[in-house]
């Protein structure tokens, strides 16, 4: 283990009494519902592939998941188990109990068509991305999330570490197949995932992969 | 150029913005905005926008993945969520300007230093970012929707190993000056409250002053532009949006 990732926390829920059980193939993204209560966890099937997760309050979507607030209200920029996943107004959305990879992050963003351009070269502006990921399922998701909604994100399970001097890189995974994150939802929540298709950095080790996510009822 | 350098020429405006305030500007593009800390440990939380398309906003995760940094000084640039340069950091003598910590909120302002209501109060009483920025913000039509993870200008927050932050006390110094030159035509939204993690029991209430002069086009060897090769590909993007 890395030594400086949080050790292991478990879990003790079983698989086969989840409620959903959903596999996201590598390169596709995910909308779905989860209730106050309800436990979610993100399994990492084969290993180190990022996980794009944005989540906005079910009651009134122009609440969601800010980073600056998760990280300025726990006083660390990484996220593991006891991280409280904070949105733009403060308040609780999902906690995370268990986790198996121990850390996760939520300044590297999402890939984007753009920003592709920027890092890699103009002769990736047409490989797929999170952002596109995000865009077309929110704009088919018959529930007005579009652009403006969308905003740093949590990474599940990838890995950029940030030095004291202030250098920030995207490094290779800390996870490996079969790792996973779960969190208990503390607000219902819309989750918008991209399983991420990025191919110019280590963050899914130039393969991505699928994952499978699973849902049990309080 | 120090704030004494600017050409008088050159000057467009002088303001003075008290600390626990706000303020928002256009900026044309090529026009910078020079942000002096009075009196030494101000802070400014900022948001910037694409003027001609609002929706195209400060993108931190962009902007730190694209320059393979955690904080912003001289040389640096901030990124929009398009791959495009809102403005570049031509000047600063402050060395590190906070990208992670965000806004503190009507809560911690009351936790930290106690309730104060108008009713009591009147103008002293102690504001607080969050509030500052919807209502700002909501001058140019937006909202909660728009406000993303900010830039805090004259603080430092620095991680330990394990990413533990630690709050800098009396790292802006009076008379600490940053530059923002605009790449595009920038609306600049911000708030002078104290920055979240400042663990001062006293609220500070910091001034500082803004000046908007004329500038230049960059060069081809411009510092920002050439920085990282990542930069001059961002330039190249937001060249575009001014073709012919």
């Amino acid at each position: 283990m890395d030594r400086i990732s949080q050790p292991p926390i478990a879990s003790r829920l079983e698989p086969h009494r989840a409620s959903r059980d959903i596999n996201v193939p590598a390169g596709e993204p995910w909308l779905g519902r989860i209730d106050k209560g309800q436990l979610f966890r993100i399994v990492d099937l084969e290993g180190n592939q990022a996980v794009d997760t944005l989540f906005f309050s079910a009651a009134d979507p122009r609440e969601r998941y800010s980073a600056s607030d998760t990280i300025r209200l726990q006083g660390s920029l990484y996220l593991t188990t006891g991280s409280v996943l904070r949105s733009t107004l403060g308040n609780p959305m999902l906690s995370i109990v268990a986790d198996t990879c121990g850390r996760h992050d939520t300044l590297g963003g999402a890939c984007s068509s753009e920003s592709n351009t920027v890092r890699y070269g103009h002769h990736t502006r047409h490989m797929h991305s999170c952002r596109d990921n995000f865009l077309l399922a929110a704009a088919t998701s018959g529930m007005r999330l579009e652009k403006r909604d969308l905003t740093c994100n949590i990474n599940f399970f990838m890995n950029v570490p940030v030095t004291p001097a202030g250098k920030l890189t995207f490094e290779d995974g800390i996870s490996a197949g079969g790792k996973y994150v779960e969190m208990r939802a503390e607000m219902d929540v819309l989750c918008l995932i991209s399983n991420c298709p990025q191919l110019n950095n280590p963050c899914n080790a130039y393969n991505p992969t699928p994952i499978r996510l699973l849902i049990w009822n309080a | 150029m120090s704030p004494t350098q600017i050409p008088s020429d050159r000057l467009l405006l002088t303001e003075t913005v008290p600390g626990g305030a706000m303020w928002s500007q256009v900026l044309r593009r090529h026009q910078t905005l020079c942000v002096t800390d009075l009196d030494g440990g101000a802070n400014v939380a900022l948001l910037l926008y694409n003027r001609d398309l609002l929706i195209e906003r400060y993108n931190m995760p962009d902007t730190l993945k694209s320059q393979h940094t955690a904080f912003l000084t001289k040389g640096h640039v901030l990124y929009s969520d398009m791959g495009r340069v809102l403005c570049s950091i031509t000047e600063d003598s402050c060395g590190w300007h906070d990208t992670v910590c965000g806004i503190g909120d009507a809560k911690l302002t009351r936790s930290k230093y106690g309730e104060t209501r108008y009713q009591e109060h009147r103008n002293t009483r102690l504001r607080n970012a969050r509030d500052e920025l919807l209502t700002e913000l909501a001058k140019w039509g937006m909202g909660l929707r728009d406000l993303v993870p900010n830039v805090n200008l004259f603080s430092k927050v620095a991680p330990d190993e394990a990413g533990q932050l630690q709050f800098v006390s009396d790292h802006s110094r009076p008379g600490s000056c940053v530059q923002l030159r605009a790449e595009m035509n920038v609306l600049v939204v911000l708030s002078t409250c104290p920055h979240p993690l400042d663990p001062s029991k006293h609220y500070g209430r910091k001034a500082i002053e803004l000046q908007v002069y004329r500038g230049d086009a960059p060069s081809a060897d411009d510092l920002c532009r050439t920085s990282c090769p990542e930069n001059e590909r961002g330039f190249q993007n937001t060249e575009r949006m001014f073709l012919g």
